[in-house]
Formats: C-alpha cells, structure tokens, sequence
C-alpha cells in the first residue's frame, strides 16, 4: 500500500515537473522528423511494391530510428531518476517520509515502480509510433518488434535501478557520473565486441563481453537490434548493432539477475543508512 | 559521534523540552528516536516499542527541522498524501484536512502549491502534517525557528492543546523563552552528553539569585551565609548568592541586619532559563 502511494507520488511530481509532457513533445518531435523522412524517401521510389532491397533498407532506417530512440530514452531514464533517493536524502525531503509507517523498503520500491512505470510506457509508445509510421507510410513491418521493444524497457530498467543503487550512497552528480561512465563502458564495450569479430581477434572480442559482464545494458541493445533486423540486413551488414557477434540469450538472463540483484542491493543499503 | 551517553525517560502526557547548543546532538537524538538514524550502542523505548518500530510510527507525528517538503504539491495535496501514508482513509482525511489547515491558519492558501509557501507557512504546513494522526507522541525539531511571534504563540496554544488531549510533547529548541514558557521539563545538552534535567515549574519557583548592596560586609559574615547558600559571593560593596525558596530571605535579612551590616539593597531575582542553560553548558556554547 505505501509503496503504491510512493509510486503515484512520483508519476505526479513527473507530471508536476512538466517532465512527462516534454518527455511527450520530445518524442513527438522525433516522430515528425523520422515521418517526414520515411515519407519522402518512399515517394521518391515511387511505388510499387517493394522489392528486397528496399525492405532492407526500411528495415535498417527503422532501426536507426529505434537506436537514437534507445540513447534518448537510456539519457532519459538516468537524467529523470538521478536525483530521486540522492536529492530526498540531501534535502531532507525524505525525512517526513521515512518517518512515516511504512518500511522503507516500500519507499524505494514505490519510486522505482513510479519511474518503471513512466520509463516502460514511453518506450512502448515510442517503439509503437516508429513502428507504425513506418508501416502506415510503407507498407513495411520489422520482425519481432514485442522482444526488441521489451529488451529496450529492459535495458533502462537497469540503468533505473543503477541509479538507485548508487543513489542509496553517492551524492546526486557522482550518481550520475558513475552509472553514465558504467553505461559508456557498456557502449564501449559493445563496439569493441563488434570490431573483434570483424577483425577475427578473440581477445578483443572477449573484452568486449567482458564489458558487458560488468554492465550488459549494451548488450541488451544490441540483443534488441538483432531480434528486429531483417535476416538480409543482418546478412549484408546494413546495420553496424549486432551482425558481426550477438549477445546469447543468457547475457539476456544475466541482465535480468543483474537487475534484482542491483535492487536488492540498493534496498539493503537504503534500509540501513542513516537519512 | 553526535550523540554519546544520553539516558532519560519522558512519561506519557509531558511536554519536554530538549536545551543544548548547535552541534549538541538534539537533532541526532530525535532522529534515533524516529529509526531515521542507527545507534551503534544502547537501546530506546518509544511507545513501549524500540525506537524505529514501524507500527509505532502510526502514532507519531514529527517536524522536521529544515522542513523541506515536496513543494510541487499543493497544500492539501500534502497533507493528503502523507495521510495516506499514514494508512488513514480518505473519508477520514477529508473531514481532518480543512481542520488542520484552519489550526495553523492556512485555510485561505489550501489550494496553493507549498513552492509559493513563505520559511513560516512551510513550518505551519509541517506542524498540521504532524498532528494529521491524533499523535500520541509528537516530535517538534526547532518548531518555531520560522516562525514570527504570532507564529510562536500558535504553536505554543497548539502545543498546550496536545498535553490537554493527553499526547506527549517532545520538543527540540534553542530559544530558551520558547521552552520555558511551554515545557514542563527540561533536558541540557552537550556534546551528546545529558548534563542535567530540571522539572521548570521547580526551577522556576525554586532558585532564587539575591543580589545584595552592603556595607560592613566582613568575610566572617559571608560565611556564615552559608547555613542557606553555598554560592555567596562577595565583590566590594556587592554579594550575590542563590537560596533554594523565598522563604528564607527574611532570616537572611534579620541575619545580616543582626551583623551590623549596612544594607542598602536587597533583590530577589528568579533565575532565568538562559542563566541556568549557560550555568550548565557554559559560556562557550559547547564549541
């Protein structure tokens, strides 16, 4: 019950903020120009039923417009949660909370159910207007839109609970820096895993999945892309994601463990600390 | 540490007062009493439960010092969330919000955001935050640092109104006047340490500082002051000392006239709060 409250405490001060409705008008914006782009690309080709290639190359536009989606909303979910358990705690906001008879296991738990919540609808509506623009405007459906949408709410439910975890300790802006540069190695560490493969050097490519053993939110990008590319795509390398070495489904179960872990961490540390 | 060897004990129905400087560990205190702060040593009782007990926090109402709050939410907003928090249902909270918002006198400014609030209207949505629950136990920190003195007297009248209903007031301050007007017990403390405790009404009734003009004040006089007091001090002309009740003054005259001794004045003075706090904590303040 009180981590309900604390769940709807948090989507209102989103809505309060104004964050939700710019979170909004951001991602309209985005499908506008990725729209406008799709529309005058078909146009040009004038017609007609599609042929292979042309498929290939609505498959990949698709997928750099869900790649850039997937940065803005991984900055979103760090920006937007970075400050909640830090901030209360410095402020001293926290203090009437924590005071009242709930354990505090449920104030941590509410948030991030208020920020999950927030997180996993914005990518669902973003990944469905991308997908559905394109289809409406071409004809055009990627394969396995459902996993590559749920790996992405994955992903930035992780980088969320990172920003917990974190927030349980550091400060606000060292919060930031840490799960940012986790999140950065992460990246990193994906291309690195791409280029090993390309380069066939093992052991570039084992540090690259080292990386993502230390934070597999690239990986679960790149597990997403590879589920959505069409299997020519992925053939021809028209997508720089995931055709060279793709993250096994265990990396997947890894991230998902890695996750409960991290939040049971970060209830542990918030129930213990002082406030 | 803030907080080093602190015992006590509050009874029920008691408005206690907690005196010590900045920095003497009152803040700490009240937090470990809340589980908002660990002890590493000792143990507490609140309610009959230990400190931190989260059942025991339905009967607790607490302000915090810096009252920061979610200022994005409108008064009533507030206090409706943090009745919920209490578990209270909304037809309840319905009928006690307009009431609280009355008591602290923010009825007009109900349905404002709390970001628009003034330092003193923010301590008034605190203090109805806090008796949202019909508290048993009230926890005020600083309660009227914020405050103007129309502020200060309502929370005094509040305050009296908790100990009439029965609930047991306990107050962090540094404004002595504060304390001495509305607490019927007082703690001083410093560097974490309890230095002494004092029932006011007592205190109050009780010591009394005698500031003496006189001539022919011989030391063998002074100290035969001292079947009252053991606190005479003579400067020239001048002797100060403190005896227990008024009631011995009149022997103390006849005492000293009976000397030979010229006295030209002789005040009885109450001793204040403040000279009492700093008798016990001392001048520097605990620094």
């Amino acid at each position: 019950m009180g981590a309900w409250i604390m769940a709807g405490v948090t989507f209102r001060e989103a809505g309060r903020k104004k964050m939700i409705w710019m979170a909004l008008l951001a991602g309209l914006a985005f499908l506008a120009l990725f729209g406008a782009s799709l529309h005058f690309q078909v146009k040009d080709w004038g017609g007609g039923k599609l042929t292979l290639m042309q498929r290939a190359q609505l498959n990949a536009m698709l997928l750099a417009g869900l790649y850039v989606l997937n940065l803005m909303t991984m900055a979103m979910t760090i920006l937007a949660s970075v400050d909640t358990l830090s901030g209360e705690i410095a402020s001293g906001t926290i203090h009437v909370v924590a005071t009242k008879p709930l354990p505090r296991w449920q104030v941590l738990i509410g948030k991030w159910c208020g920020f999950a919540g927030m997180l996993v609808l914005y990518i669902a509506i973003m990944v469905a207007g991308l997908s559905f623009l394109t289809w409406l405007l071409s004809g055009y459906q990627a394969p396995h839109l459902l996993r590559g949408c749920a790996l992405i709410g994955l992903e930035s439910l992780l980088l969320l609970t990172m920003t917990f975890l974190v927030g349980t300790t550091f400060s606000t802006l060292t919060n930031g820096v840490v799960v940012l540069g986790l999140y950065g190695l992460a990246f990193l560490g994906g291309w690195i895993e791409q280029f090993g493969a390309l380069a066939n050097s093992p052991r570039a490519l084992n540090l690259g999945i080292a990386a993502s053993v230390v934070m597999p939110s690239e990986a679960l990008w790149r597990r997403a892309a590879f589920e959505m590319q069409s299997p020519l795509v992925g053939a021809m390398g028209f997508t720089p994601f995931s055709n060279a070495s793709v993250p096994s489904a265990a990396m997947v179960v890894y991230a998902g463990l890695y996750l409960a872990l991290a939040l049971l961490l970060a209830i542990r540390r918030f129930a213990q600390r002082d406030l | 540490m803030a907080v080093r060897s602190l015992t006590l004990e509050v009874p029920r129905g008691e408005v206690f007062g907690f005196l010590g400087p900045n920095g003497a560990g009152k803040t700490t205190f009240m937090k470990m009493l809340l589980g908002l702060v660990a002890a590493t040593d000792g143990h507490a009782l609140v309610l009959g439960q230990p400190a931190g007990y989260v059942e025991t926090r339905r009967k607790i109402g607490f302000l915090p010092e810096h009252f920061r709050f979610y200022d994005w939410l409108t008064a009533t907003e507030f206090l409706r969330v943090h009745g919920r928090l209490y578990g209270m249902s909304s037809a309840r909270l319905d009928e006690r919000i307009p009431v609280l918002l009355d008591l602290v006198g923010l009825t007009p400014h109900a349905n404002k955001r709390l970001r628009e609030f003034s330092k003193g209207m923010l301590q008034r949505i605190g203090l109805a935050q806090a008796l949202l629950n019909d508290p048993q136990l009230i926890l005020l920190d600083e309660p009227t640092s914020g405050l103007d003195p129309v502020g200060r007297r309502l929370v005094r009248d509040i305050i009296k109104a908790q100990r009439e209903r029965g609930a047991t007031v306990f107050l962090n301050s540094h404004l002595l006047s504060e304390v001495e007007i509305t607490c019927d017990r007082v703690a001083f403390l410093k560097h974490g340490e309890v230095l002494a405790t004092r029932q006011l009404q007592t205190l109050l009734v009780g010591e009394i500082r005698v500031a003496v003009r006189a001539g022919n004040l011989s030391a063998e006089v002074v100290a035969g002051l001292a079947r009252w007091t053991s606190s005479a001090r003579p400067d020239g002309e001048r002797l100060t000392f403190t005896v227990a009740s008024t009631d011995v003054l009149p022997e103390v005259m006849r005492y000293l006239v009976a000397r030979g001794v010229d006295v030209y004045e002789f005040a009885p003075q109450r001793l204040s709060l403040e000279e009492l706090f700093l008798q016990i904590v001392g001048e520097d303040g605990g620094l």
